[in-house]
């Protein structure tokens, strides 16, 4: 993985509205499902396997993988999306999204599709699986990066910690998180339901190596990554900070998109939209 | 009379039967596991010498994991390494894993299907003097209503130390349960085992009453059919000692050749080895049952031995249970 040009950006940049599109259409049709978290990490998720990660979608179960882990499983869509975009399945595949027989369970399963690489849902347990991962790659002297997806609201669990604290005693260095910092959970804001901050300072004295970005800019999501590889002695938590809802102006923000689809009339609108805002 | 094809100890009714606590069986398992496979690591949450892990870790130092008291992180830890191709035994008291951190077993381990080994210590009351929060006796039924779930229950130590070396190569999520007190080791290590297999520990010449178990209960389970035999009360002892999947050809087998049947367990009597018995007589050949176990309540401090009395699971209450199903049979 090399730094970005200017041309891969704008390439990544048009891809993630491509995703966004899918996600949109995909959670439409599904009639159920979360809106807002999967437009907010569209960004990271398209850096992530159109640049970052070791990969192979025609070998998902490829040895040398680098493991992604999604822990908060709600935001599915943009993985699903993502991952039919990046070539493991088609695009089309996207449209049977939590409906009887599919492969896209509502939340995700990793019997189900390859390159799921764990069942994730209930919130709190990803990073510790990570975790797990990684000591183990590393007992074995493997190469393979281990990158965890996680939310802010799932820092209320107590197992999220539990991971951490486990990482950081282990200096997991072949570890990388990176949390989705839009502020918002189902009940409403997540410094009103159950404060988190200072989240940067509590990772910190959990012996990782913190940075902080705008989870928007490809730029700056591919830096962190490539920070992240170069810090040897420690786990590093990337806290990306995004815009629920991202891409489509009208619900930008708003915590009520946390856990509803948008409605097959609101579908052209909010396409329109997205396209509009990638112009900017 | 004792089943001779099972080659149980010739120490078996007498005071010199040696004694041993089932989870010491998870300590040599582990180790006997651990150098077959290079894959085996066993993990263990702040309870490395009470759960005989340190056993495994004085021997492969590097492939023990020390998590601290986090019975979560132990479970979702534990599958993480499951999921990238390593063998994990996770100890812990049964109170707490599976009894804190069920919902990170179900998804990490069972949904995620992964070859996770969760070792439940200190089950039942015989863990005697530390109080009902640590008596664990509802971890039966709790892991065998999970899909995927293999649930063993081990009778001895030696038993306890097959059942760990069988379950490192079966490949699938399994719980096992271990207990605290020194308990008589009346199998030897040629007594046959494989897992999903139960098989009798002792046959009267006319069978009249089937008693099916698991567990160090087993122990008092043929005392009882020995008290029985005297009186003139046949019956068979099957040692049930995988809950999960249930030997169902042999309990149903049995069921009808002697047409009554007593379950035993250090266990609730609600949705255990019992319930799992009566489910499938049931459907298969409707039977009168008795329960023998916990009956809806929790333990309390004590010494082994008298809580086994005092709830009611020990011989003689086992020999009770017979006679009492057998007024009921038709």
């Amino acid at each position: 993985m090399a730094y970005l040009t200017e041309e891969q950006a704008k390439e990544l940049e048009g891809k993630a509205e491509e995703i966004r599109e899918t996600i949109i259409k995909m959670l439409a049709e599904a009639k159920s499902g979360h809106t807002a978290g999967p437009l907010g990490m569209a960004d990271i998720f398209t850096a992530l396997y159109f640049h970052i990660l070791k990969h192979d979608p025609k070998n998902p179960d490829w040895e040398e993988r680098d493991r992604l882990v999604l822990s908060n499983g709600h935001i599915a869509p943009v993985r699903y999306a993502t991952m039919a975009h990046a070539g493991y399945f088609p695009i089309e595949e996207c449209m049977t999204l939590r409906k009887f027989g599919s492969r896209l369970q509502g939340h995700p399963e990793r019997d189900m599709l390859p390159g799921m690489e764990t069942t994730s849902g209930p919130l709190g347990s990803g990073l510790s699986q990570a975790a797990g991962m990684a000591y183990a790659l590393r007992m074995d002297k493997k190469n393979n990066r281990i990158i965890c997806a996680m939310s802010d609201g799932e820092q209320q669990e107590g197992n999220t910690w539990e991971g951490a604290m486990f990482a950081g005693k282990y200096r997991l260095n072949n570890l990388t998180a990176v949390m989705d910092r839009n502020n918002i959970q189902i009940d409403g804001n997540t410094e009103d339901i159950m404060p988190l901050e200072p989240l940067a300072d509590k990772y910190r004295a959990f012996n990782w190596h913190v940075i902080e970005i705008d989870g928007h800019n490809m730029e700056e999501i591919c830096d962190a990554f490539a920070q992240a590889r170069a810090i040897k002695e420690k786990p590093t938590l990337i806290l990306a900070h995004t815009i629920p809802g991202k891409g489509v102006p009208s619900i930008e923000g708003d915590y009520h998109w946390h856990g509803n689809p948008p409605k097959k009339e609101q579908v052209e609108q909010f396409i329109a939209e997205i396209r509009e805002s990638a112009k900017k | 009379m004792l089943n001779k094809t099972a080659k149980l100890s010739d120490k078996i009714f007498t005071k010199d039967i040696p004694m041993a606590p089932t989870r010491d069986g998870f300590g040599k398992g582990t180790v006997e596991a651990g150098k077959a496979d290079p894959n085996v690591v066993v993990l263990c949450a702040d309870l490395t010498e009470s759960t005989r892990a340190e056993w495994f870790q004085k021997e492969f130092p590097e492939r023990f994991i020390e998590i601290g008291v986090a019975e979560q992180n132990l479970a979702t830890v534990g599958a993480g390494m499951a999921a990238v191709g390593k063998i994990p035994f996770i100890a812990s008291y049964a109170a707490f894993s599976p009894g804190r951190n069920y919902e990170q077993i179900r998804t990490t381990s069972a949904l995620n299907n992964v070859p996770v080994k969760v070792c439940g210590m200190h089950a039942g009351v015989q863990t005697g003097p530390d109080g009902a929060t640590h008596q664990m006796l509802e971890d039966i039924s709790l892991m065998r209503a999970m899909p995927n779930m293999v649930v063993i229950v081990p009778g001895d130590a030696e038993e306890a130390r097959k059942a760990v070396v069988a379950s490192a190569k079966n490949g699938k999520p399994t719980y096992l349960r271990f207990g605290r007190a020194k308990e008589p080791v009346f199998t030897t290590p040629e007594t046959p085992y494989e897992i999903g297999k139960a098989y009798e520990l002792w046959r009267s010449e006319k069978p009249q009453v089937a008693l099916i178990g698991c567990g160090a209960v087993l122990y008092n389970v043929l005392t009882a059919a020995a008290e029985l035999e005297k009186k003139g009360i046949g019956s068979v002892v099957l040692n049930s000692h995988t809950v999960k999947p249930l030997d169902t050809k042999a309990v149903v087998a049995l069921a009808k050749e002697c047409g009554a049947v007593v379950t035993i367990e250090e266990h609730q009597v609600n949705g255990g080895l019992g319930g799992a018995v009566a489910e499938t007589l049931a459907r298969e050949c409707p039977t009168p049952m008795e329960f023998v176990g916990m009956h809806d309540e929790f333990g309390q401090s004590g010494e082994a031995d008298e809580l086994m009395e005092h709830y009611g699971m020990g011989a003689s209450h086992i020999a009770e249970a017979a006679s009492r199903v057998l007024q009921r049979k038709a």
